[in-house]
């Protein structure tokens, strides 16, 4: 406890990749209820330090978000 | 030969027989010109995210192929020149597999997903790490909050010692 800097006022977890390890889901264009959890809820893709992607998996994650919204399965924007 | 998966968006006003035909003219072509179809996919008359020449609505056809890259080049020219082909998406595949795309499977993995969420993947991890509360502003949480940390219980130990 106390003094050398241990005990913080919030305690963060250490997130893990949630495409990586056993039985993570394969990143898919196609797969639109997989892609939405990344998006905000303005349709942005959310940064890889708060979803925890990591940094591979966030440029796969990346290129299959752009081409669903290519092809009309995710919004560019949503207003 | 390379394998090639190709998603086309057909206007919403053709019925699904047209756009069956319409599927069979452009797998004709790739046939023809010497590669093979491997899998095709009617996903059916779908809403579409956003308004795309004028169309809120569309009929998605897939065909995954083995084919030349002329063939390919050839079958994108023929459905930049079609009225009837709103949109498509040619991407290289590095194999083609049998399972039916997440499209199929959209029912049963719906359920799966919720049963999900409430016990294994979502249960041992921070709710909030999916996805920020406040919008598309990160949050300040994500930096180190160590000075304020550290100072805080340094300067109420010494009152505790006093008293």
């Amino acid at each position: 406890m106390a003094m050398g800097g241990g005990r913080r006022p919030f305690f963060r977890r250490k997130k893990s990749c949630p495409f990586s390890g056993p039985n993570a889901p394969a990143i898919d264009y196609r797969d639109v209820r997989l892609l939405q959890r990344f998006l905000t809820e303005r349709g942005k893709i959310v940064p890889s330090r708060i979803s925890a992607v990591s940094a591979k998996k966030q440029r796969l994650l990346a290129q299959a978000i752009k081409r669903a919204r290519h092809i009309g399965l995710l919004p560019y924007i949503i207003r | 030969m390379a394998y090639y998966e190709n998603v086309f968006l057909a206007r919403q006003d053709m019925s699904p027989t047209q756009v069956e035909s319409l599927a069979d003219t452009y797998a004709a072509l790739i046939e023809e010109s010497g590669g093979s179809i491997a899998k095709r996919e009617m996903w059916g008359l779908k809403t579409l995210a956003y308004r795309i020449k004028k169309n809120r609505k569309g009929h998605y056809v897939m065909l995954d192929m083995e084919a030349e890259a002329a063939a390919v080049n050839e079958l994108e020219r023929q459905m930049r020149l079609s009225e009837d082909v709103i949109r498509f998406l040619t991407i290289r595949l590095d194999e083609v597999t049998e399972a039916p795309s997440p499209m199929m499977a959209r029912r049963d993995r719906d359920d799966r997903r919720r049963r999900d969420d409430r016990g294994g993947r979502d249960g041992d991890r921070p709710r909030d790490g999916d996805r920020p509360r406040d919008g598309d502003r990160p949050r300040d949480g994500d930096r180190p909050r160590t000075e304020e940390g550290a100072a805080a219980p340094a300067a109420t130990a010494p009152a505790e010692e006093n008293s």
